[in-house]
């Protein structure tokens, strides 16, 4: 957290404009806010419980999560995974939840570079949004932590 | 966090601009040598090939004389285009220095039609000027890509790099992310082409329609839940030019086959 607050200090003095614009309007009403501590988010988003069964069935709904487009996930039956994130098998047994959570909130917290779309990522910070979409996260906070309580059990 | 995500960003813009003036590594593949072989020989039978109901469609408006226009395209070009010059196509998009603009093979057709045979203008991706369009391209079938990088063409594609590595949308992808970074990897069931231009305007399985790379770079763009630009945007013509001049050597494949 020091870290942060020093980089914080430094960056925010030698802040472009052309940042501070980026944002398209203002933060929706029902958008719950997040921190980073310790490379994760340790609350759930706006204090919701997230169901394990929902969240498996929303990370392989090509139409919501779609995580399998780019994951592989040990749920049986499915034809194709794509190749491009890691698989995701395990992955409660090398990240804690608050480190999941962060990387399917706005993975680019972590990695700058990251193909992977913030699922909850500030409105504000997306570039071009298309009309329907414009004020809208990703996933809700609800299905965020549904997913997040699916893969906290792939242990 | 907002400050947080600040920091990121700037990070982000430093990276970026660290990775765009690094060159594409590897050589340029065609997107033929990324699709499934049933697709491949789909693309390689004249006769499977469905991309060619629109280059015949494309014949027929270039052979005869349309409603309200005094002469064909053939008249000047010869029947069948038998005299256009291939190479000229393989060069395609144009930097215009007299009109001072990028001019694609399209607005160059419709162009001509208007001008020389009376026709009214179609405008960008109509459906019959798509149909033309793959019908002159397919002239030039096998033809290198051969787009102009130098003098002022040079300024115009580092603005169409700067396009195709801006991320766009809720899906928040730049073109370059998948197009560069991960082609070969798999997203679902499709494999990730290096998203080149020499195959245009091709069959695309997921529509079946005929798709000029101008219409596919708006789908592109819809896809990532984006507002596409429009038509006739200077941002698409700048893609247009990049893109084209990333498949330069490749050889033209009009119709392909495409996902």
């Amino acid at each position: 957290m020091k870290l942060h607050r020093i980089l914080l200090l430094v960056l925010l003095a030698g802040l472009p404009l052309s940042v501070m614009a980026g944002g398209q309007g203002r933060l929706p009403d029902d958008y719950c806010r997040w921190e980073v501590v310790d490379y994760g988010i340790v609350e759930p988003l706006c204090g919701l419980a997230g169901d394990a069964q929902r969240g498996s069935k929303i990370a392989s709904d090509g139409s919501r999560g779609n995580c399998l487009a780019c994951h592989q996930l040990p749920i049986p039956d499915v034809e194709a995974y794509g190749t491009i994130g890691p698989p995701l098998a395990g992955i409660a047994s090398r990240l804690s939840v608050p480190m999941i959570r962060l990387r399917v909130v706005d993975t680019r917290n972590i990695n700058p570079m990251s193909i992977m779309p913030g699922f909850y990522r500030d409105p504000r910070l997306i570039n071009r949004p298309g009309k329907k979409y414009r004020g809208r996260t990703f996933l809700t906070a609800q299905q965020v932590e549904d997913v997040i309580a699916y893969l906290a059990t792939l242990k | 966090m907002i400050c947080i995500n600040r920091i990121n960003l700037l990070l982000c813009a430093f990276l970026q601009a660290a990775v765009a003036t690094t060159a594409l590594a590897g050589e340029a593949k065609s997107g033929y040598d990324y699709i499934k072989p049933a697709s491949r020989a789909m693309q390689d039978d004249e006769f499977e090939n469905p991309g060619m109901i629109a280059v015949e469609r494309g014949q027929g408006l270039f052979n005869n004389v349309q409603d309200g226009a005094d002469r064909a395209c053939a008249e000047c070009h010869g029947k069948d285009g038998a005299k256009l010059n291939t190479k000229n196509i393989a060069r395609y998009p144009v930097y215009s220095e007299k009109a001072g603009e990028i001019v694609t093979l399209q607005k160059r057709i419709s162009r001509c039609r208007e001008g020389n045979s009376g026709s009214k203008p179609l405008p960008t991706d109509h459906p019959q000027l798509v149909d033309l369009e793959a019908f002159v391209r397919n002239r030039a079938l096998g033809e290198p890509v051969n787009v102009r990088t130098d003098g002022q063409v040079a300024e115009l594609l580092q603005r169409g790099e700067e396009l195709y590595r801006t991320r766009y949308g809720l899906i928040d992808m730049a073109c370059y992310q998948c197009h560069d970074v991960y082609p070969g990897q798999m997203i679902r069931g499709q494999k990730i082409s290096q998203g080149q231009g020499n195959g245009f305007p091709a069959y695309r399985l997921d529509s079946g329609e005929i798709t000029s790379l101008n219409q596919r770079i708006r789908q592109c763009l819809s896809l990532m839940r984006a507002e596409p630009f429009d038509a006739d945007s200077e941002e698409n013509k700048l893609l247009e030019l990049y893109i084209m001049s990333r498949s330069n050597d490749l050889r033209i494949e009009t119709p392909a086959v495409r996902y």
